[in-house]
């Protein structure tokens, strides 16, 4: 049986979760696949059905409600161990990378981090994953009873292939915490993690001062994307947060569409994008070593293109 | 207070990456090697800590005989111990965390510090599994870390904003970016290191849950094109492409 640990987010799975879990049902094909929930409520679990989940484990207690690393591992191993599950998958979210390394060390078993790709060789799991940042792809095989491995979010689809999702509620753990998320400070909030976008516009050191990122922010705005930012507009001073670094040392993205303006293509950026679906770059200098990885390239000044690229874009009414 | 700092050697990030004849691991020609750069922002806390807490401060690497580059630049930083767990790589986080376990167990660490991530394997899990297997708290991705009275509270990056984790001591940290500024080596620190020991033992004997099978460059993309016209009509091509063509709008 393979587990599928998903996230809720405002009573809805999270995309990433659906796509772990759309994953664990093609690779399963008649064995069970089940979705386990942890939360203090752990309502709007049944979509997973939609996506393929045999069974729904739900483990809910008002502890539960913040979370623990030690708690949530300890919770999600005892129900890979009460359910006889010989695989576990989860995104690699936020929360999945932080909780799922843990659980395998519970379960005595490997782990690999943010997979492209799955397949079963006999009873056990093959990954494929990016190392280097994603300069090279490795194959990984396990050789313990148990495999653990976190999914890359937006490379695996979430399909359709609804299944009986007959629920079950786990006994809630009796044991404390040893550390806990307490609070969650504003800064940042609402907004979408850069690894889980479906689009991303991002910005160089072309932009010539953060306040012009205002522009890169109504683009993205425009067409439904989150902004990030190259290494260089992030160590320029302009304010740029490193959580909005996307490259080798900042974040490893995938995004469908990449829109790279004012990005030279530094090895270390290309590292971290250089696994979105479609690329785009403006920039200025035609021999910029983006346009050898952008599949439209427009070869212009960004402060005219972006915003004429936004005008056009609300013209259409494009949302993603 | 006892700290443990995890340090790893890894190729240095500007490094192109090359198939070694094997098809399942890097090509060790040409390249320099460095001490992965997360684990610096590690180290530095644990210097800080010793300087404003006097605490000990121990560097631990797990690797082979070339990964005392690493300790020594360590001890040239301001670490009081350095420890070599010699062991070869596996390509199993779980393996290097069983062996950091083993020699930590018992120790007295206060703090576990390690990058949030070593440059390379990628997988970030060292950290979490030695938490685990010693029954440690943890806090990953660490921007700003505080310690009080068998306490620490700890920002991290967490899910589309900051998180504030607070925990028990003993704990283990993953460093972020952002947590400091790390310190570059005195010459004075440099050369007293010369004359300090490192420590050598084997890691422990521990069986891989995992083998990387096999290592591959990623495919090229293919050509792109390049639109023409003026900005309006650049932008106005562009957006009929990735709506008509890509289809990703």
């Amino acid at each position: 049986m393979i587990l599928v640990f998903c996230e809720l987010k405002e009573g809805k799975i999270r995309k990433a979760s659906l796509e772990a879990l759309s994953e664990a049902r093609r690779l399963s094909g008649d064995a069970t696949v089940a979705a386990l929930f942890v939360g203090a409520s752990c309502a709007g679990a049944e979509e997973a059905a939609k996506y393929g989940a045999d069974s729904i484990f739900k483990v809910e207690a008002p502890a539960l409600g913040a979370y623990s690393s030690d708690l949530f591992a300890a919770v999600i191993a005892e129900a890979v161990k009460a359910k006889g599950g010989t695989a576990l998958l989860g995104a690699a979210t936020p929360l999945g990378k932080d909780v799922l390394p843990r659980v395998a060390a519970k379960l005595d078993a490997g782990y690999a981090a943010e997979v492209t790709c799955l397949a079963m060789v006999g009873p056990k799991l093959q990954a494929a994953r990016p190392v280097y940042a994603g300069k090279a792809f490795a194959t990984v095989d396990f050789n313990s009873e148990i495999q653990v491995a976190s999914t890359r979010p937006n490379v695996f689809a979430a399909a359709e292939c609804p299944k009986a999702g007959a629920t079950e509620t786990l006994p809630a753990p009796t044991l404390g915490f040893k550390a806990i998320v307490k609070e969650i400070l504003a800064k940042g909030g609402g907004k979408q993690d850069l690894t889980e976008a479906d689009v991303i516009v991002s910005g160089g050191r072309g932009l010539k001062e953060g306040e012009n990122f205002k522009l890169l922010e109504a683009l993205a705005e425009a067409i439904g994307g989150v902004v990030g930012a190259s290494r260089a507009a992030v160590d320029a001073g302009w304010g740029i947060p490193h959580s909005m670094q996307v490259g080798q040392t900042g974040k490893v993205v995938s995004p469908t569409l990449y829109i790279a303006c004012g990005i030279s293509g530094a090895i270390q950026h290309v590292a971290g994008m250089s696994g979105s679906k479609v690329i785009v770059a403006i920039n200025k200098d035609p021999e910029a070593p983006i346009f050898k990885l952008a599949d439209y390239g427009i070869v212009g000044d960004l402060f005219e293109v972006v915003p004429e690229l936004t005008k056009a874009a609300k013209a259409l009414a494009i949302t993603k | 207070m006892k700290i443990l700092v995890a340090l790893k050697q890894v190729p240095d990030t500007e490094t192109k990456i090359k198939v070694a004849a094997d098809g399942k691991s890097v090509d060790p020609a040409d390249v320099k090697w460095i001490t992965s750069p997360y684990d610096e922002y590690a180290l530095e806390e644990g210097l800080r800590l010793k300087e404003s807490k006097a605490a000990e401060v121990t560097a631990v690497s797990v690797g082979e005989e070339k990964a005392k580059d690493v300790l020594r630049n360590a001890l040239a930083l301001g670490a009081d111990n350095a420890v070599l767990l010699k062991s070869t790589e596996t390509g199993d986080p779980l393996a290097v965390a069983k062996i950091l376990a083993a020699y930590a167990e018992g120790k007295g660490f206060d703090l576990v510090l390690f990058g949030n991530k070593g440059f390379g394997s990628d997988n970030g899990a060292v950290g979490a599994m030695v938490a685990e297997l010693l029954g440690l708290s943890q806090a990953n991705l660490v921007t700003k870390l505080e310690l009080g009275e068998g306490t620490f509270r700890a920002e991290r990056e967490g899910d589309g904003g900051t998180e504030v984790v607070e925990g028990s001591l003993p704990a283990v940290i993953t460093a972020q970016r952002g947590l400091n500024e790390p310190r570059y080596a005195s010459l004075k620190g440099i050369m007293a290191a010369k004359k300090k020991t490192i420590e050598e033992l084997d890691g422990a004997a521990v069986s891989a849950c995992m083998t990387v099978s096999a290592l591959a460059l990623p495919p090229a993309r293919p050509e792109g094109r390049k639109l023409s016209g003026d900005a309006a009509a650049q932008a106005q091509a562009l957006l009929g492409l990735l709506r008509d063509e890509a289809k990703v709008l």
